[in-house]
């Protein structure tokens, strides 16, 4: 028998009329992998346009989107590669998206070009990427650490960088959030240094109303089109000068040259020596602000762990072990590599309780340099070039050591 | 006085085009005899007489001398990283669908570094009009051969003349789906100003190639004294074939006085423009 529809009895396409009421902020307790917390983080912050390549193990961030965004009513756009990704990336920015690629090791060094060119254009925009074992195309399944240091430096020329590694499905949440608002605020581009473990890990993660999302705006002129020329590089006392998007009247002028106030491009040693130290400045004086860790155990500790990521899940349980076993032991976790948190370590070392360091981490010896250069004590390294995670056996041995 | 105060003199001398022009720029960059300026000139006459508002307006360039196109004109204006205009363009034109993005670029940075851009930029369908300036060479670098240079011209890296085959933009743009595809030289002012104006007005990616003389670099190397000699070339040589379908024939000999350099109007076609996943 033929089913007969009737007004009563409409057409109901129920997949499609569920989706479409599908609330950006999902608000509630989830069972979520790590790659779909950060979706879920950017949706919850605002997203409105992502583009991106699929490269392993982030798909899932961009698979994920691709069901997520049109529900939403934003823009995703799977593009051609990761030049053109990070390039789409910021050109929506500059017309006022809140905007996120994700990738991994051999797409984030394609970025790099275009990371520059944020940085200089002072472009805010969000990239995740999610670390897998490398050089080169290394061992795509598996995790790694190893980009801490080109998260850094991987585009040619000074800068300054904010990067977060969540060590947790809630923390590729909480900090994709963090990373739309530090992007905004400082008009710079943030990555989120997720890793293939947190990527891949399924674990709980709460998810909180949507008016409890913090929300930091850009700064804007604080004058209307035409009232006067708008000066899109005239920094304020924070180093951050406000931003005005394509299409609101203002005329703006950006560039990856050397430009004046006015974004124009301006070939002195000197505007160039002012801007390029603007550009650093602008994130290390206020890195106070921005920097993120935990103290795990550290008030008494005369062996500090420093460690990130999910690299950090096992250094905690060795602590704890070595706490259990009467070792006066604590964990620096970083939640910011960069800006790195030089201070606390400073104070560490200063209050001369501290005998030693432990940097376990997935690469040989990024983060370990960092700590070196802060410090005279011994730093007792754990490396594995990718693929496996420390365990917190090895780790307490060096503890113990 | 200076070429400000020449430029800002009073409304009554005003030229129609100077509010699109960043006259507090000038003097430019461009060598004399140079054909970006006359292309500028037509972007600009072109959004005057779109009918767009002109804060809808917006210009990307890539990097080289045809990429400092974008800073000179009094729109918002963004100066992009070599060969990656189109996707810049892409992200503003998805994420405001109201805004006009037109790309201005050179023939290197759009079709070599940019070349897997151009292609899927087109496959797309993007909403973008494309104005490719093409001197046949890498101007700003000082010369260099490139994948628009006529085999046997010469080029800094080819002393001995070009051997690889070279591009035909407007057929590259038109297999690989662009809506509206014309090639017309800088001798062409008004028939080019004509088809930035069609391309503005339509919806979808529209490709116009416009030739352009670069005496300094180009020129140099190829007996081509000066600006106004190779507007002479195009004089003589350039025959005009709107609508014709056999664009694949077209290619630019500038070697061989007796072929013709085809211009025109090609493809003007509608198909499904690309929006995100937008439910």
């Amino acid at each position: 028998m033929v089913e007969t529809l009737s007004a009563d009895r409409p057409p109901a396409r129920i997949d499609d009329e569920a989706r479409r009421t599908q609330p950006r902020v999902r608000t509630g307790v989830h069972f979520m992998l790590g790659d779909h917390a950060c979706a879920e983080g950017a949706l919850a912050a605002g997203l409105d346009f992502f583009a991106g390549y699929p490269i392993t193990p982030s798909t899932e961030i961009a698979e994920h989107l691709a069901t997520r965004m049109p529900e939403v009513g934003a823009s995703f756009v799977q593009m051609e590669d990761e030049l053109a990704s990070m390039a789409a990336i910021i050109g929506a920015s500059a017309a006022g998206a809140r905007s996120l690629t994700a990738t991994s090791g051999p797409g984030f060094s394609l970025m790099m070009e275009n990371v520059g060119l944020a940085a200089m254009m002072e472009v805010p925009c969000v990239v995740a990427n999610v670390q897998r074992a490398s050089p080169s195309t290394g061992l795509p399944t598996m995790v790694g650490q190893s980009d801490i240091l080109q998260a850094r430096w991987g585009s040619h020329g000074d800068y300054g960088i904010i990067a977060y590694c969540p060590a947790s499905p809630q923390e590729c949440f909480d900090l994709t959030v963090e990373a739309f608002n530090a992007a905004d605020r400082y008009r710079v581009p943030v990555f989120i240094l997720m890793d293939e473990i947190v990527g891949h890990m399924t674990e709980r993660v709460i998810i909180p109303e949507a008016s409890e999302i913090p929300h930091v705006p850009r700064k804007k002129p604080d004058f209307s089109p035409g009232a006067k020329r708008f000066l899109g590089y005239a920094a304020d006392d924070d180093l951050v000068p406000p931003i005005a998007h394509a299409g609101e009247g203002y005329k703006v002028h950006m560039t990856g040259l050397t430009h004046d106030e006015k974004g124009y491009p301006a070939m002195s040693p000197d505007t160039h020596h002012q801007l390029v130290n603007r550009l650093v400045d602008k994130i290390r004086l206020n890195a106070s602000a921005i920097e993120r860790y935990e103290e795990f155990e550290l008030d008494d500790a005369e062996v500090v762990v420093v460690s990130f990521g999910c690299t950090a899940r096992s250094a905690r349980r060795a602590v704890r072990e070595a706490r259990a076993a009467g070792i006066k032991c604590g964990l620096l976790r970083l939640i910011t590599v960069w800006p790195f948190p030089e201070g606390r370590i400073r104070r560490l070392v200063e209050a001369g309780k501290v005998q030693r360091f432990v940097v376990p981490e997935i690469n040989l010896g990024q983060l370990r340099r960092e700590v070196e250069r802060l410090t005279n004590l011994p730093v007792r390294r754990l490396n594995h070039a990718g693929g496996s995670m420390p365990k917190p056996d090895e780790i307490l041995e060096l503890i113990r050591s | 006085m200076s070429a400000i105060d020449i430029t800002l003199k009073t409304a009554a001398n005003e030229h129609p085009i100077d509010h699109l022009l960043r006259a507090d720029r000038l003097p430019h960059i461009l060598c004399p005899g140079c054909g970006i300026g006359t292309v500028i000139h037509g972007y600009a006459h072109a959004i005057a007489a779109s009918g767009i508002p002109e804060d809808n307006h917006v210009c990307v360039s890539g990097i080289g001398c045809s990429g400092r196109a974008a800073g000179y004109v009094n729109v918002d204006s963004y100066h992009s990283t070599h060969g990656r205009a189109l996707p810049f363009a892409l992200g503003i034109a998805v994420h405001r669908p109201e805004l006009k993005v037109t790309v201005i670029s050179g023939d290197g940075d759009l079709s070599a570094i940019g070349g897997n851009h151009l292609i899927h930029a087109a496959r797309r369908n993007v909403d973008l009009t494309v104005i490719c300036i093409n001197n046949f060479n890498y101007g700003m670098t000082g010369g260099q051969v490139g994948p628009t240079t006529p085999i046997g011209a010469r080029g800094t890296t080819a002393p001995e003349g070009a051997v690889e085959a070279p591009f035909n933009l407007p057929y590259l743009a038109k297999a690989t789906g662009a809506v509206f595809v014309a090639r017309w030289t800088i001798l062409h002012v008004r028939e080019f100003q004509d088809a930035v104006l069609r391309a503005m007005q339509k919806k979808g990616f529209c490709f116009i190639e416009v030739l352009a003389p670069c005496p300094t670099s180009f020129g140099k190397s190829n007996k081509i004294g000066d600006g106004l000699h190779e507007v002479e070339i195009y004089r003589e040589r350039c025959r005009i074939e709107n609508g014709a379908a056999n664009i694949e024939d077209f290619d630019i000999d500038l070697v061989d006085e007796t072929k013709p350099i085809v211009v025109g109007n090609f493809v003007d076609i509608e198909r499904k423009i690309f929006q995100a996943h937008k439910r």
